[in-house]
């Protein structure tokens, strides 16, 4: 027990999901994406799910989602080509809130 | 389809303004179902955060002595961090729990809070049916009559949008747009947990009573600022900046805030603490302005964040009262009217009674004042440094301190002029 800056993974090892394996909530455009010069996505994301692979493309990882919804906002160029809720029951789920 | 297997009301979304609407429905003998797309009442919801008790009231003055509260808020803070230093106000004031009036506010955890709202509405008769998602509204020839969600089909007199500040229900209805990225703040937050004992130690706090705490300076000059709430066995901490600003400034919401908490005026509160959940949250920092200029369509009503109904005065940030409100409002023209053509003219009324609607217009002018960027970083800069003069005893000859802070004003990046027009601003604004 004692407080220490977390990298994000950390941070939502802390919290509640349940995946849905079957089914993304959140789908990218690939090609849109890497047309994209700003990236907000990278920056404004505050799971950090949003990064850049070695080619330059960026991948996304809609398991650790919080939902807040930041990237569907940001997204100017289209490249997020679906962004639902989770679900029924699936995604995080607070205990706190 | 007979009338019996239509609701009188179908409210998209169990937080408190959807659940006041239903609350207050049940009450009066309506017909209603609350769809949550979570598994429990709650679960996707966040706050900084606190209650003002006098909506609760509004609601039923029976229910707080009973409701799944926090802390009872006696002191009000107010931070300013520039570097590793930091100035704390803290206003103390007794009266806000003198055991004689209802407290005025409690500071709130929204999993628990919204699962015990809800169990109350559900006493009152109102259904509530959890991890089931709305996906689109049923219209007929512009009438909304009903939701689908899957297979299912499910009708209502009137659908009230109560799903938050990401609406997709009044998306779907036509009554919002895109989300324009400068009018919401992206909030992320810690819930960290420390004994009682210890949160009462540090904050120097009585038995149920709590702090709340804005913090200014806290973003590198983004435009936003931090919170801590103390709960009854933890810490709320947290952060809210907007969006736009940090692509500019090209750095992650995430580290941002892991600095917030790791200062040493905030670690030395939160220390031997563990977080046990990390969340985050779109707010709209828009008030006044940034409600939409429909709140309704015939047979759907728009509450709580869906309406954009909350207020940021730097100070103090309002928004479950307004959902409250809110829902009250909702609940009361649906009651009164009973008809989807005549609830919306209703539903403006009540929104002007509940006070809610004049009390977003008397605090339009602080969007203005927030929107002055000096207040994210100049402006802290100025208040620490001339703090730093004022408590710098060297044993030389002092300065004339009027001479030191028109040197601590240039230094922050700040001209008198700029001064003068900002507060004369401020004064305007307010």
């Amino acid at each position: 027990m004692t407080i220490k800056s977390l990298d994000a993974a950390e941070l939502l090892s802390r919290n509640k999901f349940n995946i849905d394996e079957e089914l993304a909530h959140i789908v990218l455009d690939k090609e849109k994406c890497s047309a994209c010069k700003e990236k907000p996505c990278l920056f404004v994301c505050p799971a950090v799910l949003y990064r850049l692979d070695k080619n330059g493309e960026i991948s996304f990882d809609y398991a650790g989602c919080l939902e807040c919804g930041t990237c569907r906002v940001m997204c100017q160029n289209h490249g997020i080509k679906k962004w639902e809720y989770p679900r029924g029951t699936f995604g995080v789920s607070f205990r706190y809130g | 389809m007979g009338t019996e297997d239509r609701f009188d009301a179908i409210i998209v979304g169990a937080g408190p303004a959807g659940l006041a609407c239903a609350y207050l429905l049940g009450q009066a003998g309506k017909s209603v179902l609350v769809i949550e797309r979570g598994d429990a009442p709650g679960v996707k919801n966040v706050t900084g955060g606190r209650l003002y008790t006098y909506a609760l009231n509004m609601l039923d003055d029976k229910l707080l002595e009973e409701a799944a509260l926090e802390r009872i808020v006696t002191h009000e803070q107010i931070m300013i961090l520039n570097g590793d230093k930091s100035i704390n106000i803290d206003y103390h004031d007794p009266a806000f729990n003198d055991g004689k009036t209802p407290p005025q506010a409690y500071t709130v955890l929204r999993a628990v809070f919204d699962q015990w709202l809800a169990e109350k509405a559900e006493e009152m008769g109102a259904l509530v049916a959890c991890g089931i998602r709305v996906d689109g509204l049923i219209e007929e020839d512009g009438r909304v009559i009903g939701v689908i969600a899957g297979e299912d089909e499910m009708f209502a007199e009137v659908v009230v949008a109560a799903d938050g500040v990401n609406s997709l229900t009044a998306q779907k209805a036509g009554l919002i747009g895109d989300i324009p990225a400068h009018t919401v703040g992206v909030g992320v937050k810690e819930v960290i947990e420390l004994p009682a004992e210890i949160i009462e130690e540090r904050f120097n706090l009585k038995n149920d009573e709590g702090a709340a705490r804005m913090i200014l300076g806290c973003t590198e000059g983004i435009h936003g600022g931090g919170f801590l709430y103390t709960n009854k066995e933890s810490i709320s901490l947290g952060c809210v900046f907007m969006p736009s600003e940090i692509v500019e400034h090209g750095k992650q919401v995430h580290d941002i805030f892991q600095e917030l908490k790791m200062h040493p005026a905030i670690y030395s509160l939160i220390r031997d603490g563990e977080t046990v959940e990390y969340s985050a949250h779109l707010v709209s920092e828009a008030g006044y302005r940034g409600i939409p200029r429909k709140l309704f369509k015939e047979g759907l009503l728009l509450v709580g964040d869906s309406a954009g109904f909350v207020i940021n005065t730097g100070y103090s940030i309002r928004g479950i009262d307004l959902a409250l409100l809110s829902g009250i409002a909702a609940a009361r023209a649906i009651i009164a009217t009973g008809d989807a053509r005549k609830v919306g003219a209703a539903y403006l009324a009540e929104l002007e009674k509940t006070l809610l609607m004049p009390t977003m217009k008397m605090t339009d002018g602080y969007h203005d004042i927030l929107s002055i960027p000096r207040i994210y970083s100049n402006y802290p800069q100025l208040a620490v440094g001339v703090m730093e003069k004022l408590f710098t005893v060297d044993g030389q000859t002092p300065t004339r301190i009027r001479k030191q802070i028109m040197t601590e004003i240039r230094v922050s990046g700040l001209t008198v002029w700029q001064l003068l027009k900002d507060g004369f601003k401020g004064v305007k604004s307010v």
